[in-house]
């Protein structure tokens, strides 16, 4: 047997068909996550191909239907304009997510690279990027938020932006903390020994064994990465009408709830609070896939 | 105990410094011309060409950092294009609806979460343990100003127990003499239980939304750091020396559990603060946080600043307060100051 | 029954289980232990054998997915097991106390330690609000601190690691119990504060007549302490006697092992290893043995006093405080061929030490010349690129953590390979295979991760990266310092073996100096960042010239042979 050349280290499951397998483990065994994931691919689909699922047109006004509660042919009902709200709602999704993802992996990258490098390094870049983020969590992130739409421009591109921002600090800290806790570890500095460079070990060593963790808050990040934009678009920044997108569907539907027409503002609030809770969930099944032992 | 006091006003100044720097640099060096913005979108070209003379724009940056800083320590934020009366003015005027939203939410959400926190962790798996999981997850996931709207529909349209979401006081209603300006207090200090009882009608759904709000990351956080407390080793010595219940709950898990949640807290108030941008939006609330999106609207800038910068000092002063605090618990930070 | 009959505690057919997901687990099977008064019984075995689990059955603190199964615990005829918890509550701490290991952790952090004292002492009783702080001095005073009415009002991280010990004895017995649990109390103490911390408890159980359940992995510890010792393996007691007639005449095989195992004065490297395990025939020492390979000359590692207080006494004008000494001006040389110990306690600089050697770490001043080149100036960063890298090796203390998570057993072999060695596809997976076959790793757990593997498995894939790429120095950091004393004894061994084969120098990092001296030709003694003793490891161990070395010796526990 020990002679035989087939058995060798070359046979070895490859570390993602392991973690795939625990994966399904996990959601096999917790329901929740399940449908987490489930909820996910829904998102996913109607942000895909929300203008072809939707069964109006998501901008064609009908005055004469306007504020008709929900019936058959509108299932939500329709707004002041005598929109459909189904279709709006439906479509609206590839925005709020498109927002959402792109802020997140924006600072993702920015946060992250800033953070383990300041926990790698230590010194000056730990102070500078640590001075950074201080100062950005002084402001109460909304806020700050709100200042830098108003400032940059009212635009969807402005939005993401400011959201990465506000979102910099807790990157840059957990890649931080991470960072430093595993800059002295005992296989760091094996892997120094065996002639790697500090780049490498930085690359190739310690990032590695980051990523799973930076991509769980990724996932728990989300769902504020959305709030954030709409709670944005509510008061009026970043999107304008007549572009569908919940937070200024709930804006709109604002002024009707005192007078009793709630579905205006109930679906897309529902839609919203539906697309944070996914995300939520994912966040925390994937921290059961991730790390089995920090189980909540 | 002055001395801590000193240094943590130390650590303070450096965040002060950024959010003064980013204050500024949010309205001179990013694209666009700031006299644009400060002129409102319907000045003529004279009139923007004076503001830019006015703010020092044709100026080095230096000069006008130096400008922006000294006009800072006069208390001078601008003036406000919609009100046409100086920023700082307003501000003060309307400071004491916001403060009086955000701390009653503020209490609203510390008494239900800490309870709620400590049960939960202590009776893990119970009905209570799951009620905890529930209102954490569904806390996390609701608008806030979505939220308030259903608050609003339930209450006051199909209810009818709460007053119409129309600001603080029903104008029927005259203001009691200003002396807190909170009304609840005020009110109370005149002996004016009617306007009290209106006063807490109004305030009660509002300070409820941010409430729920705010409970969710404290419950949350009450939870885990309660059954960290609890497993950790000194627990298991105090049960060793049969230590009765209450002893360890109280006087040992808690107060280590303490620390990880003021931490939170801090947190905690800078989703409050910006999260009362919204509520006040929806009850029509005359605070700053309504103040600063009808100036957003009205692309009236100075207010816009004065209110960023306003909140950042707020929250700089609370995030004192909080260490302060943590130190007044753990003896570890005390000796480190 | 005449209560001089009645043992204090007797454990009858006690079975715990633990509810986990992978179904429930028995940690311990049916155990019988008894304890009569005024006697101290030790219970000895490795990690995972359920001598701790037994003792928080007993005391019913078992955590809340632990159950007692079956069996009754009686204390002094009181049916411990159907007590009612309020009950029993009133018992621990009066009747029965425990102190543990880790003993900063086993007190609140932010609570003054006096005043867990006077919580115990108040709610058994035994004061009243008024007399607590005095009663709680008393306390202190008696377990040996100094300045007791100072300390009261300190917290633990005022305090050091002896001293907490100190203070959750003082806790443990100020109450007056009659059984003591002392689940693992030295372990994490340094070696002359082990001996502090257990002649301090052995003088003050002795003096109240109490009688003590001494919890150990150590059995050099219980044989020194104790009356009569119980060995458990995998949740069962194989063997219960007398103290002198286990060690002089042990009946069961594992007790045997287990003796075997535990370095002790007199017993050679093979000695330790299991009956009958043949050592392989051992090839001819390396013929250029005795040349110096690494020389180090006045090494100093200065590091800066930080924190607000030193930037606090630079505002206010005052000279900053000397910089802080790990490592103070030391000298040696390792030859070739040769295996050096270096030796102290916690704090003493000799991972500090290590760490420069290795280059990874820069010194503040003095010289250290490897194979006759002077690579103490050399930066640490570009010391990866050296072609002297490959000659410097090391193995790492902890096994699990000197492991990548993300890499397999052969990858992380391969590692240096990759990086500076030649051997590329087939001819790396040969070499892989040589060394998993070198360090006695069987080849088929060469795809594994590092979480599906042992402690001793961990252990030689750590040593096999460390040999590789044949370096003429590897640098021991306490290699064996995590694991049980029977893997203690294989890895020792294989260690000794590779030395031999490969004619490589090893500077063998530890605070044992009964461990040391199986391996090593010579022994340094370092204390505070400096030599105090330097020579042949017989003459240290046997005749030592320093004091302190003295000290250390006599404070190792060790079976009687």
């Amino acid at each position: 047997m020990a002679e035989n050349p087939a058995l060798p280290a070359a046979r070895a499951p490859s570390p993602l068909a392991a973690l795939l397998r625990h994966a399904r483990h996990v959601v096999g065994e917790n329901p929740v996550t399940a449908m987490a994931f489930g909820l996910f691919f829904l998102l996913l689909l109607c942000a895909l191909l929300g203008p072809w699922i939707a069964p109006h047109d998501p901008l064609a006004s009908d005055t004469a239907r306007a504020l008709a509660p929900p019936s058959l042919s509108n299932p939500f009902g329709t707004d002041h304009l005598g929109r459909d709200i189904l279709s709006r709602v439906i479509v609206a999704t590839r925005l709020d997510l498109g927002i959402a993802i792109c802020s997140v992996a924006l600072v993702f990258v920015l946060g992250g690279l800033a953070g383990v490098a300041a926990g790698f390094f230590g010194g000056w870049t730990d102070r500078i990027v640590g001075r950074i983020a201080d100062t950005i969590m002084a402001f109460p992130l909304f806020v700050l938020a709100m200042g830098i739409v108003a400032a940059l421009g009212n635009t969807v591109t402005n939005i993401v932006i400011a959201t990465a921002i506000v979102n910099f600090p807790l990157y840059a800290r957990i890649a931080r903390a991470e960072a430093a806790v595993r800059r002295e570890a005992g296989y760091v500095q094996a892997a120094r020994l065996t002639g790697n460079g500090e780049w490498r070990v930085l690359l190739g060593t310690i990032l590695p064994n980051i990523l799973p963790i930076m991509a769980v808050q990724m996932s728990l990040t989300m769902g504020y990465a959305i709030l954030n934009a709409a709670g944005l678009s509510f008061i009026g920044l970043g999107i304008r009408p007549p572009m569908p997108e919940w937070g200024i569907m709930v804006a709109e539907g604002a002024a009707y709830i005192v007078s009793g027409e709630w579905w205006v503002a109930l679906f897309p609030g529902l839609a919203l609070m539906l697309a944070v809770f996914t995300f939520n969930l994912l966040g925390d099944g994937l921290r059961d896939i991730v790390d089995p032992q920090r189980r909540s | 105990m002055l001395r801590t006091v000193l240094s943590r006003l130390g650590t303070a100044l450096p965040s002060l410094a950024g959010v003064v720097v980013i204050t500024f640099l949010l309205t001179r060096v990013l694209p666009g011309d700031p006299a644009l913005y400060f002129a409102g979108p319907v000045a003529s070209p004279e009139a923007i060409a004076a503001i830019r003379a006015q703010l020092g724009l044709d100026q080095p940056l230096w000069t006008q950092f130096a400008g922006y800083v000294a006009a800072l320590f006069r208390g001078d934020l601008g003036t406000s294009l919609t009100t046409g009366r100086p920023v700082v003015e307003d501000i003060a005027a309307r400071l004491p609806a916001s403060a009086e939203l955000t701390l009653l939410g503020l209490f609203i959400a510390v008494g239900i979460a800490v309870p709620l926190g400590i049960l939960a962790a202590l009776r893990q798996g119970s009905w209570i343990d799951h009620l905890c999981r529930l209102v954490t997850t569904a806390g996390v996931s609701l608008p806030v100003f979505f939220t308030g709207l259903l608050a609003v529909y339930v209450f006051y349209y199909l209810l009818g127990w709460s007053p119409a979401p129309l600001g603080r006081l029903d104008s029927f209603l005259s203001e009691p003499p200003a002396r807190t300006g909170f009304l609840l207090i005020d009110s109370l200090l005149a002996g004016d239980t009617e306007v009290f009882r209106a006063a807490l009608g109004q305030i009660l759904l509002p300070a409820l939304t941010l409430g729920i709000f705010a409970l969710a990351p404290l419950a949350r956080m009450t939870r885990a750091a309660m059954l960290a407390a609890l497993s950790a080793e000194f627990i298991r010595t105090a049960r060793a020396n049969g230590l009765g219940g209450r002893t360890i709950v109280f006087a040992y898990a808690f107060r280590n559990a303490m620390l990880p949640v003021l931490t939170t807290l801090g947190m905690v108030f800078s989703f409050l603060l910006g999260a009362n941008v919204l509520v006040e939006k929806v009850f029509a609330w005359p605070g700053i946080g309504s103040y600063a999106v009808e100036a957003l609207i009205a692309s009236d800038f100075a207010p816009v600043q004065g209110f960023v910068l306003t909140m950042a000092i707020l929250y700089i002063l609370l995030n004192l307060a909080i260490d302060l605090l943590y130190g007044l618990i753990d003896p570890r930070m005390r000796k480190v100051a | 029954m005449d209560s001089n009959t009645v043992p204090l505690l007797d454990v009858r057919d006690l079975t715990v289980e633990f509810a986990t997901r992978r179904g429930t687990v028995r940690a311990v099977k049916r155990v019988n232990l008894s304890i009569a008064r005024g006697e101290t019984l030790g219970v000895v075995g490795e990690s995972g054998s359920g001598k701790s689990v037994t003792s928080y059955a007993v005391m019913r603190i078992l955590e809340r997915t632990g159950r007692i199964a079956e069996g009754s615990i009686a204390f002094s005829g009181v049916p411990l097991r159907e007590l009612p918890e309020r009950e029993m509550r009133d018992l621990r701490g009066r009747e029965i106390s425990m102190i543990f290991q880790n003993p900063r952790a086993a007190l609140n952090p932010i609570r003054p330690v006096g005043q867990q004292i006077a919580d115990v002492l108040r709610r058994h009783g035994q004061a009243t609000r008024a007399n607590a702080r005095a009663k709680a001095i008393a306390a202190l005073e008696q377990v040996r601190i100094a300045r007791a009415a100072e300390r009261h009002d300190a917290y633990p991280f005022e305090l050091s690691g002896g001293m907490c010990q100190r203070v959750v004895i003082a806790l443990a017995l100020a109450c007056r119990p009659r059984l003591l649990i002392a689940d693992e109390p030295t372990t994490g103490l340094d070696v002359t504060t082990q001996k502090a911390v257990m002649d301090l408890v052995t003088e003050l159980t002795r003096e109240r007549g109490m009688s003590t359940l001494l919890i150990t992995h150590d059995l050099g510890l219980a044989s020194a302490y104790c009356d009569r010792v119980a060995v458990m393996q995998q949740g069962e007691v194989v063997e219960n006697a007398d103290a002198i007639a286990i060690f002089r005449a042990p009946t069961h095989a594992y007790t045997r092992r287990l003796m075997r195992a535990t370095p002790r004065p007199g017993a050679g490297l093979r000695d330790l290893l299991p009956e009958g395990a043949a050592p392989a025939p051992l090839p001819a020492p390396d013929p250029r043995a005795g040349e110096p390979l690494l020389e180090v000359e006045g090494l100093v590692k200065e590091y800066p006093r930080t924190g607000l207080g030193g930037w606090l006494a630079r505002l206010a004008g005052r000279a900053p405080e000397a910089p802080f000494r790990a490592v103070d001006g030391i000298s040696f040389r390792v030859n070739r061929g040769e295996s050096v110990g270096l030796v102290g306690e916690s704090g003493c600089g000799k991972s500090t030490t290590s760490m420069m050697l290795m280059r990874l770490l820069d010194p503040t001043a003095g010289r250290i010349r490897f194979a006759g080149q002077e690579i103490g100036a050399m930066p640490t960063r570009g010391f990866a690129a050296s072609p002297l890298r490959p000659r410097i090796q090391m193995v790492f203390q902890d096994p699990t953590d000197s492991l990548n998570p993300r890499l397999t057993a052969s990858r992380a072999i391969a590692d240096p390979i990759l990086r500076m060695g030649r051997e590329r596809g087939a001819a790396l997976q040969a070499r892989v295979e040589e060394l998993a076959d070198l360090v006695g790793l069987p080849r088929i757990l060469l795809h594994r991760f590092p979480h599906q593997l042992s402690g001793g498995q961990k252990a030689r894939i750590g040593i096999a990266r460390a040999i590789a790429l044949n370096p003429d120095l590897v640098i021991l950091d306490e290699p064996t310092a995590a694991l049980d004393v029977s893997v203690q004894a294989v890895v020792l061994n294989l260690l000794q073996d590779l030395k031999l084969r490969l004619g490589m120098s090893y500077l063998f990092v530890s605070h044992d100096l009964h461990v040391v001296r199986l391996l090593c030709d010579r022994v340094i003694v370092m204390r505070q960042g400096k030599v105090v003793e330097e020579g042949s490891s017989q003459q240290v161990l046997e005749n030592p010239r320093a004091d302190y070395t003295r000290e250390l010796i006599a404070a190792i526990p060790h079976p009687p042979v």
